[in-house]
């Protein structure tokens, strides 16, 4: 049950960090969750996302910032087997579960749906 | 949002900005941050639940469960969307649907949504990246340039 609750604190606290960037730092939601990805992808650099997954679990895997890191160990595993172009290679290996189920479901959704005002 | 050349006011002009600036409503951040912790956490813990189901009932370990976790919450991110209920959450909580993955299905799907009327190929198929575009354009940037360094560190640490 653990898990549970630092998965709610985790991502909580990610949250309540795009929510200062928006209230605090006047930016538009594009240019916090665009910040967000930037910082998944540095922190995955630097080493520290995986360690953040094992400890929260989904609290770090569903906050927009673990597709920066999802990003980074796509093309590192891919550049580890086959050299540099394995970064173009391997960049969508690991997010294209998330990119591909958004675009079919937000295309069904536009077929069935009608705008709410 | 542009910051560049600012035009150089007239004394009436600087006035009137701080009149306005005055009485612009204040922003309750304290509040504000309360609600995107307690919204963005739920979501984060209902990610949780849906990972520990795939943990469970399919052939997944702690690693590979990320995958088909995200995938479902934009599922549900999608469905909530079409039926006009995101929205209602998202103008309550701010940036606690925001930057979970629930509120990057949100966009695009909205997007989609909104332009059908314009068609499928110019109106849904040219939108649907419209708001959501950037997430994915700095995020790819950033992923490559941090892994080119890791790669060629990795490199020239080996030789």
């Amino acid at each position: 049950m653990a898990i549970y609750c630092w998965a709610f604190i985790v991502g909580g606290l990610i949250c309540v960090v795009g929510q200062l960037l928006m209230d605090v730092g006047g930016l538009t939601p594009a240019h916090t969750a665009s910040i967000m990805v930037v910082a998944g992808a540095v922190l995955a650099g630097l080493g520290l996302y995986e360690p953040l997954i094992d400890f929260a679990g989904a609290g770090a895997t569903v906050p927009i910032t673990s597709f920066g890191n999802s990003l980074v160990q796509g093309a590192l595993a891919e550049a580890s087997r086959t050299g540099l172009v394995g970064i173009l290679t391997g960049i969508f290996e690991v997010t294209s579960a998330g990119i591909s189920a958004a675009i079919i479901f937000s295309f069904i959704a536009a077929l069935l749906f009608k705008p709410k005002g | 949002m542009s910051k560049s050349q600012k035009p150089t006011l007239t004394p009436a002009q600087l006035e009137y900005q701080s009149f306005a600036r005055a009485r612009e409503p204040k922003r309750p951040v304290l509040l504000n941050c309360f609600k995107a912790f307690l919204v963005g956490g739920l979501i984060c813990a209902i990610g949780q639940g849906v990972s520990e189901f795939f943990l469970w009932h399919f052939d997944f370990t702690e690693k590979t469960a990320g995958n088909p976790t995200v995938a479902m919450m934009i599922l549900f991110s999608v469905i909530l969307t079409g039926v006009g209920v995101y929205d209602h959450i998202a103008q309550w909580s701010g940036a606690g649907t925001a930057i979970p993955v629930t509120g990057f299905a949100n966009a695009m799907s909205s997007a989609a949504i909104e332009h059908r009327s314009e068609g499928l190929v110019l109106g849904v198929g040219a939108n649907m990246f419209r708001l959501a575009g950037s997430v994915i354009v700095f995020g790819t940037f950033a992923a490559f340039i941090v892994a080119l360094i890791k790669t060629l560190l990795a490199k020239a640490g080996g030789m």
